[in-house]
């Protein structure tokens, strides 16, 4: 069967945020980009975002700058966070929302005029732009249409739209190709008529989103099956930290059909408060040693920080993601759940029913369409859903460049390091934006210093060609449908939100057998939009993930952000200096531990010595300035 | 709690097709694409079915169930009477590709001939100022979720491939009414633009797109009928005909 074949500067993996603001920063350099979509454009995990962009521009409170957001990042990430993504993160994100109103976005705005902010869990002040609750889809529809209006520019300058940026949508790759050590081009393949498609590229981004659907509960698409994660594994790249997985805490729990499905934080934000079903507000019960100075211990003082926030201390609904979703899930397994197995979330109470349909507007819709539920008169029902990895491909912070392979770049919820143990809500969308321009920016760089394009060999292609194949070649096998759901159980019940070692341990017994079956799925029909045959391709994606996310959990003797082991109940500050770093050796995964850089005096002076003494080593401690803020 | 039900799939591709009649499990609280799915896992592995978000907000699984343009994953199974057998099929405005999948590429090509946002060529970064009332007219509009239902619907194009060529869709009349509303953009003659090159007067405000949008926007309301309004003063306004000839003024806002 014939190749299609193309040649570009820069091919980008992924369109949703990081991906397309990653292909305008090529773009505009002069390069020539491709953009691959895994579903149509326009389409990307990004829309899913409801609640906001982490921003630190001070509409709503003057107080708020970057030092500020930078300390709730690493507070909220329990400071295992890359201090320098984080301090990158936090000065640039207020320019990626402005950036994003010069291309069209219309955000909520406040009396002034200005761009609106809403309160987020873990954020001192209000800091999320937004609107209503669709910001994600905002966010990718601006993109989108910055794409189109760049295109549009190259067609009045070029005669030819696509002479820069074109768009491939539909097309999933299988290979991310390499020549003499470095990323040369990737490969795939066309769903809509199953065409083999090879690009040959100088510099790859990797912005593939997460890794949700290796678990039986997530609020991820089909498509978050860990592409990039395994792509960048299978090249010589190198994954960190991946047993921090976050679970938001609410999800939808009933009906069974939505299970998993997000509801947003801006509900905890903008008032609601979640109780059990003895009507207790019980996240006063759940505030950890570390954050007790910083939030409410009373409903009184709680309900008051809504109208005064200087002289009150945040509600406990709004402590970080990790915190909350593990009170929900104590709560349940204590048998005080509601009747279908969450907790309750009211914000009827708090708010009018207007204002809660102008705030809420995408909320309202999905409860009482889906779930018969009318949020202004009645409370949902939520627990814990799989939602984001913090883990991810391990890159150079300012550059977003791949450690292990030259020429691969990462961005967004693909890479790792940013969000450390937990990501705080808001920080997710800012992050696509801020690396992804990074990791554009990083392609641009290597490109004019690597002007020869490596040259792609048969052997190489081949290989890839093969393996795009390897599904058809088995008859009689298992159907890839019910390896998946076989698969999601055992992440869910094993690797889930609560772990121990002899879990994980039989996690990973079971997760070898996998590797074993997966090697004769049997796919029927052709390969034009085939989903079994799709599916076939993304198990092995998955299966690789859930090795890495297994085996650094084991690895981690400690209990820390998105990673708690119910044997080591305790964070401890010597783990707080070890990233775990994943690899692929010949068929196995490799996990060893490198120590994470320190924080350098300047950042580590915006903390007071003793916030520092509740995450640092007493040597460290000995070490650092520590300042007051 | 599951009972089955009867599903009439349409499979085929560009060459024809014909409907393939199955019976599957329905559980309490299902949406239409739950079913699909399990029709995928356990009878047909290799049926084609777009979907992403499962929550209405992407817009990808567009099909039409018993004949009218639906997402299937905000189409809830208790919708239909008991015993109901229920038909899909794939977008009828579209050129099938595989089974319920369709080429909306119809779409992203209209998308590129609607001239992008214009700010104020001064206006610096972090320094727009716009009322939160100003801007809700074209937030309405952005709430869309590009499902293209109501590109399917439309009768101007639904079974009038002809008209394709010059008729862009309610799809990118809001899309033109959210720019034009747009407190800041500075392009002039949107309108017009949208009448002489997107074929906004071929519409005759049936309201069938309103009807089928999932995000329950108002487009022909709040945006087809404003912007034909508009043109339609200019043009038969025979003070401001001849005002735009003699001043070469050809704005219309």
């Amino acid at each position: 069967m014939s190749i299609e074949r193309y040649s570009y500067d820069v091919v980008v993996i992924g369109a949703g945020g990081a991906g397309l603001r990653a292909a305008v920063e090529a773009r505009e350099a002069g390069f020539k980009v491709a953009i691959i979509c895994k579903s149509l454009f326009g389409k990307a995990h990004t829309v899913m975002a409801e609640g906001g962009i982490a921003a630190a521009m001070g509409n709503a409170n003057s107080s708020d700058n970057w030092q500020v957001h930078f300390r709730d990042t690493m507070r909220g990430g329990k400071f295992l966070n890359n201090w320098r993504m984080a301090e990158l993160h936090a000065k640039e994100s207020p320019e990626r929302v402005w950036e994003l109103e010069m291309w069209g976005a219309l955000f909520d705005r406040t009396k002034e005029g200005k761009i609106s902010q809403r309160n987020f869990g873990g954020h001192e002040y209000p800091r999320l732009a937004h609107v209503g609750d669709r910001t994600g889809l905002e966010l990718i529809r601006t993109m989108q249409q910055r794409i189109v209006a760049l295109q549009q520019q190259d067609g009045k300058n070029n005669g030819d739209m696509e002479s820069h940026i074109r768009v491939f949508a539909e097309v999933t790759i299988t290979d991310v190709l390499v020549e003499n050590g470095k990323a040369a081009g990737v490969y795939g393949y066309r769903r809509e008529d199953g065409s083999e498609i090879l690009f040959e590229a100088g510099a790859v981004v990797l912005a593939t989103g997460g890794i949700g659907k290796s678990f039986k509960v997530t609020s991820n698409s089909w498509e978050g099956t860990g592409d990039g994660h395994a792509l960048a594994l299978r090249a010589g790249g190198k994954l960190i930290d991946m047993e921090f997985v976050q679970f938001h805490p609410t999800g939808m729990v009933w009906p069974p059909s939505v299970r998993g499905i997000l509801v947003t934080e801006s509900v905890r934000g903008d008032g609601g408060v979640l109780t059990n079903s003895e009507g207790r507000r019980f996240m006063f019960d759940y505030i950890p040693e570390v954050f007790k100075d910083k939030y409410a211990d009373t409903e009184a003082e709680a309900d008051r920080w809504y109208k005064d926030q200087a002289n009150n201390r945040r509600p406990p609904e709004l402590l970080p993601r990790d915190e909350v979703a593990r009170a929900i899930n104590s709560e349940v397994k204590a048998g005080r759940g509601s009747p279908h197995g969450g907790v309750f979330l009211d914000v009827s109470k708090r708010l009018p029913a207007e204002e809660i349909k102008r705030r809420l507007p995408s909320m309202w819709h999905q409860f009482k369409e889906l779930a018969d539920v009318d949020i202004t008169e009645q409370p949902m029902e939520v627990g814990p859903t799989c939602h984001y990895v913090m883990g991810g491909v391990q890159v150079e912070p300012d550059t977003a460049a791949a450690v292990g392979l030259q020429g691969l770049f990462a961005a967004g919820e693909v890479a790792g390091g940013m969000h450390g143990s937990n990501r705080l809500g808001g920080n997710s969308l800012s992050d696509l934006l801020v690396f992804g321009r990074r990791a554009g920016m990083g392609a641009v760089a290597y490109l004019k210093g690597n002007a020869a394009k490596p040259t792609l060999s048969e052997g190489t292609i081949k290989r890839a060609q093969e393996r795009l194949n390897e599904p058809f070649t088995n008859t009689g096998g298992e159907n890839p449908y019910t390896i998946h759901q076989e698969l999601q159980q055992t992440t869910n019940d094993l690797v889930g939100i609560i772990r121990t070692k002899k879990e994980l341990e039989e996690s990973l017994e079971k997760l070898a057998k996998f590797r074993e079956r997966i090697k004769n799925v049997s796919v029927s029909g052709g390969r034009e939009f085939n989903p079994g045959f799709h599916l076939a391709l993304d198990l092995e994606n998955m299966l690789l993930v859930s090795e890495c996310m297994a085996r650094s959990a084991l690895t981690r003797e400690e209990s820390r952000g998105g990673h708690t082991r119910e044997d080591f109940p305790k964070m401890d500050s010597k783990w707080r200096q070890v990233n775990n770093v994943s690899s692929v050796e010949g068929a196995s995964v490799k996990c060893v531990q490198e120590r994470a850089k320190m924080l350098p005096d300047e950042l580590a002076g915006l903390f007071e010595k003793s916030e520092l003494a509740k995450y640092f080593t007493e040597d460290e401690l000995a070490g650092v300035k520590g300042g007051s803020n | 709690m599951a009972r089955p039900i009867k599903l009439r799939i349409w499979r085929g591709n560009k060459d024809g097709g014909d409907f393939h009649t199955v019976t599957v499990d329905a559980n309490e609280g299902e949406v239409v694409l739950d079913v699909i799915h399990r029709v995928q896992a356990t009878q047909l592995p290799d049926l084609a079915v777009r979907w992403n978000c499962k929550a209405g907000k992407c817009g990808s699984c567009s099909m039409e169930i018993n004949g009218k343009p639906r997402l299937a994953c905000m189409t809830r199974m208790n919708s239909f009477e008991e015993g109901e057998t229920i038909t899909v099929t794939p977008l009828r405005a579209f050129p099938v590709i595989r089974d319920l999948v369709t080429d909306v590429s119809f779409n992203y090509k209209k998308a590129m001939e609607i001239p992008a946002y214009a700010p104020p060529a001064n206006l610096k970064p972090g320094e727009a100022r716009m009322e939160q009332i100003d801007v809700e007219r074209s937030q309405e509009f952005r709430k869309c979720i590009e499902c293209f239902l109501c590109q399917d619907t439309c009768h101007v194009i639904r079974d009038h491939e002809e008209n394709k060529k010059s008729f862009a869709g309610p799809r990118f009349f809001i899309r033109i009414a959210e720019l034009d509303m747009h407190p800041l953009d500075t392009l002039r003659n949107r309108k017009q633009t949208a009448q002489e090159n997107h074929g906004l007067g071929m519409c005759n405000i049936t309201k069938c797109c309103t009807e089928v949008c999932p995000e329950h926007i108002r487009i022909t309301d709040n945006a087809i009928i404003p912007m034909k309004e508009r043109v339609v003063d200019v043009k038969y306004d025979p003070v401001r005909w001849l005002g735009s000839k003699i001043r070469k003024r050809e704005d219309i806002s």
